[in-house]
């Protein structure tokens, strides 16, 4: 704590939680997760014939039970269209890459919403909604979202 | 129902930082200037509700303290909310309709200025499949940015005149911390942070709390010549991943509204919670707006931005312009959540 | 980039859990009030403030009175000495902060104070602590003082009679 020249005392504070709270991820986005590990893509079918992606418990629209099934989960990807996007020219340290890059909200071959991950293109010009780009996959994968270590164009 | 009016509303003068005072420090003048207005004493108040969030600060609990800046022995009502305070108007709101109690006060609070509030925003997000990636709070509203502007064939300017607006009435604003003349033209020239946003289009890091006061009828007109009376207020949320969702549109603001009634009368004047240019446009249409109406007139929070108090100050500010005969009817709008996710409206009217 | 786990906590099965650290930095202010008061205990005082509407004085103080929600700027220096009115004894080690067990927490009510100090209370066997034993402080080494109320290292008895119960009963 510093008494500098103010009328207040200041002080640093770190909020952490040692080594993270663990969460039990459920069997739904467990099963997308296990497919991240074994470099697969899945989606799950909503009752109403909608492919969710990535998979949620219910409809968004309706609330029903998704994914009880397992031929409820498909095969979606690898590749996908960007549907909206957003280019980072400084990246945070906590982002995902640490060179300029686009966040996109990418919808999956055969799903019908968008999953947000990081896009690495370069630059902001070769960026625009509905170009086409596929999963760059880590060697190293743990049942993580950032299994994939980002997005490319295809 | 029971008619209930907001009688009287404070705010602090918001800053970029303020570290000589810590929450109570500035939230107590607050309360004890809207209790002054209302000619009240802190006993009188039946009911008290708050919105806070506590990852502001990095201290769990932290609302509890804050009860210092109130008073609360004997003990008193109340009640918390962990998201922008006029949730905690629209649970004071309720509270009102039982009829035993006819005064509640309203706080709202927030120092952005000790942590970094884009960062901590992220931690609203869902901790499986979008936490992990940091989408800061900037990044998500570029996205629904970049997608109001691909479905509609807006441009960049379009938010840039929001932001001109914007800055040209906050100018009148005591409490702006972003105001003046500017162009289209030059804010044009700034560099995007994340694309499509440049920093113009966010909102600035703001120390603040406000303070509203409501009364049920017969009270309401013993307080105040002229109660803004609530004559409609609803809030609605949406799914939580942007995948799932038109970000392009506001379906939760546009069904709130219209349980609200807004689009029922002729509206004079808006309030509306739109953090980033972008989101004005979006909400302005789902409330269903004509060119008559002035948005905005006290600079919103692209003026200043006390994040758990920017919400409850759009119902202030709308009811104040109200009490002083600056409109007849007033549409407040208050959001919560990434990309407009949860939506309150409440329509404010004159007797 | 943070918040990936490196460690496999599922193995080889399906995936059913994951970790999720978080981290965050802040710069916090203790304010006006706090600030005078820790200022004051970085010189070895302890200034209490006094509410203006019911002169309670509040130890330590947080710079408004919490009954009556105004500021609290008079200061009342309070000596380093007062009254036990409630304590626990500590069996069970779980900070590698805390002294080894077992010791003893207690509220210490200083004299002229209207509300009591969280601190250690040492210098006799656990067992002995009781309401009402008088107690003084034991600082820390003068060069070793801060901004902080660590620089008293814990309370010690004074050796005088307790204190009857009614004088600080309406203070437990």
């Amino acid at each position: 704590m510093g008494d500098g020249a103010g009328e207040t005392l200041i002080d640093e504070h770190v909020l952490e939680f040692p080594g993270g709270y663990k969460r039990s991820v459920g069997p739904v986005v467990g099963r997308f997760l296990t497919g991240l590990r074994d470099q697969q893509l899945v989606g799950v079918r909503t009752p109403a014939g909608r492919v969710l992606v990535p998979p949620a418990e219910y409809d968004p629209e309706t609330s029903a039970a998704v994914g009880e099934r397992p031929e409820d989960f498909v095969p979606v990807g690898p590749e996908g269209v960007v549907t909206t996007w957003a280019w980072v020219r400084e990246p945070r340290p906590k982002h995902p890459l640490d060179r300029p890059f686009a966040w996109a909200l990418i919808r999956l071959d055969g799903a019908d919403t968008g999953m947000l991950h990081a896009l690495d293109a370069g630059t902001e010009d070769a960026v625009h909604t509905g170009m086409r780009v596929r999963p760059r996959w880590r060697a190293e994968r743990v049942g993580h979202i950032t299994d994939i270590e980002c997005f490319e164009p295809a | 129902m029971t008619d209930v009016a907001v009688v009287a509303f404070a705010q602090s003068k918001h800053v970029a930082a303020d570290p000589n005072r810590n929450e109570v420090e500035m939230l107590m003048p607050v309360v004890a200037e809207a209790l002054e207005q209302a000619g009240l004493e802190r006993e009188e108040i039946g009911f008290v509700c708050s919105g806070s969030c506590d990852y502001l600060l990095g201290v769990p609990f932290s609302f509890v303290t804050a009860l210092d800046a109130i008073g609360a022995w004997p003990p008193i009502r109340e009640s918390h909310v962990e998201q922008d305070a006029a949730w905690a108007l629209y649970e004071a709101w309720v509270r009102l309709q039982h009829g035993d109690v006819d005064t509640a006060l309203v706080y709202g609070f927030g120092k952005s200025s000790l942590g970094d509030l884009h960062e901590i925003m992220t931690l609203q997000l869902d901790p499986y499949y979008l936490e992990p990636l940091w989408p800061d709070m900037v990044s998500m509203a570029a996205l629904q940015a970049r997608a109001y502007l691909d479905a509609t064939g807006k441009t960049e300017r379009d938010l840039a005149e929001v932001v001109v607006r914007s800055r040209a009435a906050a100018a009148s604003n005591p409490n702006a911390i972003v105001a003046g003349t500017t162009t289209a033209d030059a804010l044009l020239k700034e560099q995007t942070t994340i694309a499509p946003l440049r920093t113009s289009d966010c909102p600035p890091i703001t120390d603040g709390a406000a303070v509203v006061i409501l009364a049920t009828a017969d009270r309401a007109r013993a307080i105040s010549e002229r109660p803004a009376w609530i004559r409609g207020i609803d809030h609605r949320i949406e799914a939580h991943s942007i995948g799932v969702r038109d970000l392009a549109t506001s379906r939760s603001t546009a069904l709130a509204a219209g349980r609200a009634g807004a689009a029922d009368d002729k509206v004079d004047l808006a309030e509306m919670h739109a953090q980033f240019s972008h989101e004005e446009l979006i909400v302005r249409d789902a409330l269903g707006l004509d060119d008559s109406a002035t948005v905005n007139p006290s600079g919103g929070p692209l003026a200043a931005n006390p994040v758990m108090a920017t919400g409850l100050i759009r119902i202030g500010e709308a009811a104040s312009r109200i009490s002083a005969g600056g409109g007849d009817r007033a549409v407040a709008h208050a959001s919560s959540g990434p990309c407009l996710q949860h939506n309150l409206v409440a329509v404010l009217e004159g007797e | 980039m943070s918040g990936r786990a490196i460690e496999d906590l599922n193995e080889d099965g399906p995936v059913t859990k994951m970790h999720a650290p978080i981290r965050l930095e802040y710069r916090i202010g203790a304010g006006t009030a706090q600030s005078r008061f820790l200022r004051g205990v970085a010189e070895g005082k302890l200034l209490g403030q006094k509410c203006p509407v019911c002169s309670k004085v509040y130890m330590p103080p947080r710079g408004s009175c919490p009954i009556h929600g105004v500021p609290t700027e008079e200061e009342v220096e309070l000596p380093d000495r007062g009254t036990v009115t409630t304590f626990c004894v500590v069996n069970i080690p779980f900070s590698d902060l805390a002294p080894e067990v077992p010791y003893v927490c207690a509220q210490v009510l200083l004299d002229g104070a209207d509300t009591a100090l969280f601190g250690l209370i040492a210098g006799m066997p656990a067992r002995e602590v009781r309401m009402g034993l008088r107690v003084r402080a034991e600082w820390a080494p003068r060069e070793e003082w801060t901004y902080n109320l660590g620089n008293i290292k814990w309370w010690e008895p004074t050796g005088e009679p307790d204190a009857d119960y009614d004088a600080y009963k309406d203070y437990i």
